[in-house]
This record gives C-alpha cells, sequence and structure tokens, in this order.
C-alpha cells in the first residue's frame, strides 16, 4: 500500500513537473551545426529561462524522413536547403524556408602541420584511407565529392574512399587515426576538440555547388510560441556573430 | 519499385554470405574448445570467462564499435600489432569486419555448445576411456554425435547474427561496397537516400531468410526435449 502511494506520488510529480515547465522545443539540426548550435541554444537559454530547448544531432537526410514519419521536432535545420524545402512544398512546414548560412568544406588531418596540403595531393599513395560522408544522403558529402570529381582527383581516390554516415562521423574517422585525410565541415575542423588535435585547408567553393544551408518550422509546431522565438532569434546579431565565428559564411555576405 | 535488386544490392547481399560463412566456420574452430572448457572445468575463473563470453549480448554494439575503432586505429594495441605484422590497419577492411563479428557473435555460438556439452553424461566419456579412446577419438565418436544438435544450432545462431550486425558495422566499417557494406548498411542508405522500394526488398529478403532459417533449425532440431 506504501509503495502504491509512493509511486502513485512520484508519478505525480513527474507530471507536475512536466505540465508546470515553460514552453518546449525540440530542435534536429545537421550534425555540422553542433558547436554553433550549442552556444547559441545556450545563449537563447539564458532570454528563455523557464522553458527548455532540447537539441538532436545527426544527418540532415535522416531527419528529413523522420519529420515525414511524424517524428517530435519543432525546428529542423538542415545542411542541404533543398530538404526543407521539400518539406515546405509537400505540406510539413509551418513556416517558410530560411536559408541561415553557407558551409564550407575542408581537408582535415589530425596533426598539427605546416604543409597545407591540395585536393590533388590526396593521390599520393602514402595516403591510404580518405574519409568522406556518405554522398548519397549527407550534404557535405554530395559536396566532397562535386570538389573532388572537379578537381579531376575522383578516379584516382575512389578506391581509398571510407564513408561516414554523416559529417561528424567523417571526422572521427580521422580523428582516431583510421584515416589519415577527412574532407569535413569548417565548422568541425574550427571546434575546440579538433581544433587541438588537427589542421585543416579550406577547399575552394569553386569546386562545388555551394552547401546552401536552412532551417523550417516544422507543422506541429505551428501554435508554438517558442519555435516562433526560435526562428526569429537566428537573426538576432548575437547568433549571426555566433555562426561566423564557427566557419559559417551569411547568407547575402561575400564568401 | 522498379528493379529488385540492383548491382550494389546483389554485391552487398554476397558480402554478408561471405562475412557470415568465414565467420561461423572461424567460431566454431574457436568456440569448440572454449565451449568444452567452460563445459567440464571446475576452475574458479569459470563465472569470469562465462561472462566475459556472454558481455556481446548485453553491450550496446557502439560500445564493441567505439572501442574495436580506437584498438584497431594506428595508436591501439591491436592497431600497433596489425601494423608490425605488415597487415596495415584493421578499420574499414573485410579482415576487420571478420574480427569485429567473430568477438560480436562470439556467445551465440560458445553458449549452444556449452549447453550441448553440459548435457552430456560423465559416464559416456568414462566408457570410452576404459575403452582406450584418445582424447580425440573420444571428441569424434562420442562427443560430436552426442553434441550434434548443439553445432547445429551455434553454427545456425552464429550465422545469423552475424547477418543481423549493423551498429558495430557502421562505427568501423566505413561503408565501403565489395568490403564492408553488408546488407544491413545498405538497406540503411537506402531509407536515408528515401529509396524506399529499394529498401523493401532487401528488407524484406532479410525477413524472409531469418525466418526461413529458424523454422529451419526449430523444425529438425528441438533440441533438449527429447534426451
Amino acid at each position: 500500500m506504501k509503495s502504491a502511494r509512493l509511486v502513485a506520488m512520484l508519478f505525480l510529480l513527474v507530471v507536475a513537473h512536466a505540465a508546470q515547465a515553460g514552453g518546449q522545443i525540440t530542435i534536429a539540426a545537421a550534425a555540422d551545426l553542433k558547436f554553433a548550435m550549442d552556444e547559441i541554444v545556450s545563449l537563447f537559454g539564458k532570454a528563455h529561462p523557464a522553458e527548455r530547448v532540447a537539441t538532436v544531432y545527426g544527418s540532415s537526410g535522416k531527419f528529413h524522413t523522420q519529420i515525414r514519419q511524424g517524428a517530435p521536432y519543432d525546428l529542423y535545420f538542415s545542411a542541404d536547403i533543398a530538404y526543407p524545402r521539400a518539406l515546405e512544398a509537400d505540406g510539413f512546414a509551418a513556416s517558410g524556408v530560411q536559408a541561415y548560412a553557407l558551409g564550407r568544406i575542408v581537408l582535415w588531418r589530425a596533426s598539427r602541420t605546416v604543409k597545407a596540403l591540395s585536393l590533388n595531393d590526396l593521390a599520393d599513395p602514402a595516403i591510404q584511407r580518405i574519409a568522406i560522408a556518405n554522398p548519397r544522403h549527407a550534404p557535405y558529402g554530395k559536396r566532397a565529392e562535386e570538389a573532388l570529381r572537379a578537381a579531376a582527383v575522383w578516379d584516382k581516390v575512389e578506391a581509398k574512399l571510407v564513408y561516414g554516415e554523416n559529417v561528424a562521423q567523417t571526422a572521427q574517422f580521422v580523428q582516431t587515426g583510421n584515416a589519415q585525410i577527412g574532407l569535413i565541415a569548417l565548422s568541425l575542423a574550427l571546434s575546440p576538440e579538433l581544433s587541438s588535435q588537427g589542421s585543416y585547408t579550406l577547399i575552394p567553393d569553386s569546386l562545388h555547388q555551394p552547401l546552401e544551408q536552412g532551417f523550417v518550422i516544422t507543422k506541429r509546431a505551428a501554435d508554438n510560441p517558442l519555435a516562433q522565438d526560435f526562428s526569429r532569434f537566428m537573426r538576432s546579431p548575437e547568433v549571426r556573430a555566433i555562426m561566423m565565428r564557427h566557419g559559417f559564411v551569411l547568407p547575402g555576405k561575400t564568401r | 519499385m522498379d528493379s529488385a535488386f540492383s548491382a550494389a544490392d546483389l554485391s552487398a547481399i554476397w558480402l554478408t554470405f561471405k562475412l557470415a560463412t568465414v565467420v561461423t566456420f572461424i567460431l566454431l574452430l574457436i568456440g569448440t574448445p572454449m565451449a568444452w572448457w567452460l563445459a567440464r572445468t571446475r576452475s574458479g575463473w569459470k563465472g569470469a570467462i562465462g561472462a566475459l563470453v556472454a558481455l556481446p549480448i548485453v553491450l550496446p554494439p557502439t560500445v564493441i564499435g567505439f572501442y574495436l575503432l580506437v584498438m584497431m586505429g594506428p595508436d591501439g594495441p591491436i592497431g600497433h600489432l596489425t601494423q608490425s605484422l605488415g597487415m596495415g590497419l584493421l578499420p574499414f577492411t573485410f579482415t576487420g569486419l571478420v574480427i569485429a563479428s567473430v568477438f560480436y557473435s562470439l556467445p551465440f555460438v560458445v553458449q549452444p555448445l556449452q549447453n550441448a556439452f553440459e548435457s552430456i553424461p560423465e559416464r559416456a566419456l568414462e566408457t570410452a576411456a576404459t575403452l582406450r579412446a584418445t582424447t580425440l577419438d573420444t571428441f569424434f565418436s562420442v562427443v560430436l554425435p552426442l553434441a550434434k544438435p548443439g553445432f547445429l544450432t551455434a553454427a545456425v545462431l552464429g550465422f545469423a547474427h552475424t547477418v543481423g550486425e549493423f551498429g558495430v558495422v557502421l562505427m568501423i566499417g566505413g561503408n565501403i561496397p565489395e568490403q564492408t557494406r553488408v546488407v544491413s548498411v545498405q538497406i540503411y542508405d537506402h531509407v536515408e537516400a528515401m529509396e524506399y522500394g529499394s529498401a523493401h526488398w532487401l528488407s524484406a529478403g532479410m525477413v524472409v531468410f531469418s525466418f526461413v532459417v529458424l523454422l529451419l533449425l526449430y523444425t529438425f532440431n528441438p533440441t533438449g526435449r527429447r534426451k
């Protein structure tokens, strides 16, 4: 009897806690946003102490599929603006698609060397494994493949490629030393973790289609004022500064 | 749904079959002495070794994948060893997948064998010994026939469990065609790329395969019940 009462009390406590909390949103964000978004969310949290913002990081393609299947994400930040546009076109969005950044890809290796690398160096037999994100569904992988093809080294490096599920796993393949070089997001190469361990060379963005990134508010958050607040917050000067510091090019700015 | 299986799908199916066959073979070779020891020993280590063997049943594949990735890397103990042997690094290779799968599927082979060995009466072995059978003789003419259902279960479960592996492969495989892109990973990629038709074909194939394998096992091998 006593334990039943205890369980009931615990249950009420949990329910009360959930009910008492203010607004709540869950953000699904592309893996390249990990470090920038953590900072943005923490800044947003200071202005909204009663509200809860949860973030989930992963591959843009996966989130896109999941949102179509009713995943409980209120905002969706994709490394490829085509995914949120497709959601909007099919009625899964509660807002227009907003471009928030252009991503850049870099050659990254886990050693602090001074010598800059070029894509042509990848053909060197001393380099046995090159990690890229999977071009079939990861935006950074698609652009990496385009750049390798444009530099006319694709045929020479294809047999050395290993494919990460998303751009963060790609970086991790290099970080653990299992691949010598990776084509990853500049935003990841600039993160405290990776920048202390390795060095990067920017890949000219003339070699690939722009990595135009965009976000939408999903249909389930149509009546969630917090989602609107966060969307507005993304345009604030503070957020734009954070994004730039993390290696993103802002829409409308020169690259 | 256009064509049922693409060339990449067929290659993934063949690779998966090859991986599971090699792994099952290795597991029967190393699993048999381990299971025998576990079944017969009175050593105080039995509990600890048994628990170690069973670990992959409980551990998330991410734990196994993470440790293997780090240990097989250039700075890890396995990586040091393979590099000094001139084998290079194991992640992203077929050999690497074989080693990972052997570890991962070990309990599924050792445990049925151990159960089978434990159910062999001590008297059968003593009788063989009084007839001056050598240990090897005893193994082939007494233990093997008596433990046959156990071997069948072990082989089927080891094979099927290797086919069903996903998390570990995703973490150490690198998704290389004909090397590490097995069916489970190929299905994941189809789903991510929203090619549901292709995903359906492979997934339905896996369901049918798994069901048929288990059905055959349960039909022809009603282990344990009739002693």
